[in-house]
């Protein structure tokens, strides 16, 4: 198993370009939810944003990734850093995902329950955090679900443009011809994106409502 | 208690909905908006608690027009219940009671008080309060909407149709609970429906509303002997409805 053999022995770079992969994923999906899920929000309670916002989001969607990092190279606080630039572009990618389901979670609740909420004085506030937002939280993670698995993969592009992760290994791999350092980049990267789709999965069952 | 001075109420797109609708409820009486659907019933019920807010004249609630009262005071001050019920499906049925007297920061063990005296006043069993609303029947539900709009002990009571999704018999039984509730509390209760069966029964008077406009306004009794058309046309449905059972069962 020459495969296991050059895990071990290259264990330490292993365990630090995952630890950087996770950094990229990590930083560029709290970003994303940190700024997707108040534009869902937006768009939910304001139809007239409902357009431009989804609209855009799923524009950048379209952007080929290589193509994005390509654009934002020469942007000059972020051209500086190539990790700054790849948590951008992965940032973007996640948006969409999150926003979407945000704004069909809260749009799916259960307008009865909104109209007696409003009814009973709860201000728009109260209705969101109380109401709204508890009741769409797992379609908002789902959401967030499949924002985490596509920026595992997207993330071994980051690479490209020396952001590190585990990308890493798989262009190296493909430049020396190197099957054994290509798994080495997509076999954990499977990994991650694997247990991140797992993990959140389980937690969305648990907050689904009976 | 509540008038109503010349409303009127305009969709954004112009359809008019409700038109010149001068109307008093007086305190401690049920009044019951009997029409068809379209009639504007539902639309003047939402124009109390500022659901909607009137296009046209105004509303006032004690003497105070609704435009100039604080919308959220307002609604908090005002029982509301819904056909739907609407009970947030994520709290259990003591939170979906409790849920005004928290927001409005009552200590946690006036509130639990609170929820079981209200309980027991709409005739649950106080285990229910550990309950979620989809582990209960449809009567059971709504005597849960009705608890948690009397949980801040409001003077004023909405309720649009709220026994309308329910099957004859729990219907029946929760119109003559709620009639023995009323003699204790005396709300001021505006209650929706298109059933002149639970109209006599329930209203100290029937407002009958037809396409935005009030018709006419008279207690049940009167209601039964009007020669207002319309208040006939109804009357003489029901009336058949009844005695083509009754003839049927004497062939």
């Amino acid at each position: 198993m020459n495969f296991f053999h050059f895990l071990l022995q290259n264990h330490d770079q292993v365990l630090e370009l995952t630890l950087e992969h996770l950094w990229l994923v990590g930083s560029s999906t709290l970003l994303a939810v940190l700024v997707g899920i108040p534009l869902g929000i937006l768009s939910a309670h304001w139809p007239v944003w409902n357009k431009p916002v989804l609209g855009t989001a799923n524009i950048i969607q379209t952007i080929p990734s290589l193509a994005l990092f390509g654009f934002l190279l020469p942007v000059p606080w972020l051209g500086d850093r190539a990790d700054r630039l790849a948590i951008l572009a992965l940032t973007l990618y996640a948006l969409l995902p999150v926003i979407r389901n945000t704004y069909t979670g809260i749009r799916g609740v259960d307008p009865a329950v909104v109209e007696a909420g409003r009814g009973m004085g709860l201000t728009t506030s109260q209705l969101l955090f109380q109401v709204e937002l508890p009741l769409a939280s797992s379609v908002i993670l789902s959401g967030i679900r499949v924002a985490v698995v596509v920026s595992v993969g997207l993330a071994t592009i980051a690479a490209a443009i020396g952001a590190g992760g585990l990308g890493e290994f798989i262009f190296r791999g493909l430049a020396m011809v190197n099957n054994q350092l290509i798994l080495a980049g997509a076999i954990p990267a499977a990994v991650l994106a694997l247990s991140a789709d797992f993990g959140l999965g389980w937690l969305e069952r648990r907050l689904r409502p009976q | 208690m509540i008038e109503f001075h010349n409303v009127a109420y305009a969709l954004p797109t112009g359809r008019q909905l409700l038109s010149a609708l001068n109307l008093q409820v007086q305190r401690g009486e049920t009044l019951v908006l009997l029409g068809r659907s379209g009639s504007g019933k539902t639309t003047t019920l939402k124009l109390v608690n500022r659901l909607l807010t009137p296009t046209g004249g105004d509303v006032r609630v004690n003497g105070v027009s609704t435009a100039a009262t604080d919308v959220i005071r307002l609604r908090r001050s005002i029982g509301y219940v819904i056909q739907d019920v609407g009970l947030f499906p994520h709290f259990t049925v003591e939170r979906n009671i409790g849920l005004v007297p928290r927001i409005e920061g009552w200590p946690a063990d006036r509130i639990h008080q609170r929820v079981e005296e209200l309980l027991q006043m709409v005739g649950l069993e106080a285990q229910m309060a550990s309950r979620y609303p989809q582990q209960l029947s449809g009567g059971q539900r709504q005597r849960v909407g009705v608890a948690r709009a009397l949980a801040a002990d409001p003077a004023i009571l909405l309720m649009d149709e709220p026994f309308g999704a329910l099957d004859a018999l729990t219907r029946d039984q929760l119109q003559r609970e709620f009639l023995s509730l009323q003699l204790r509390l005396n709300k001021t209760v505006v209650f929706v429906t298109h059933d002149l069966r639970e109209a006599l029964r329930l209203a100290s008077r029937i407002a009958l509303m037809e396409a935005g406009r009030l018709v006419t306004i008279l207690p049940p009794e009167d209601f039964l002997r009007s020669r207002e058309p319309l208040a006939a046309a109804y009357v003489r449905a029901f009336r058949d409805g009844l005695d083509s059972a009754t003839n049927r069962g004497a062939l």
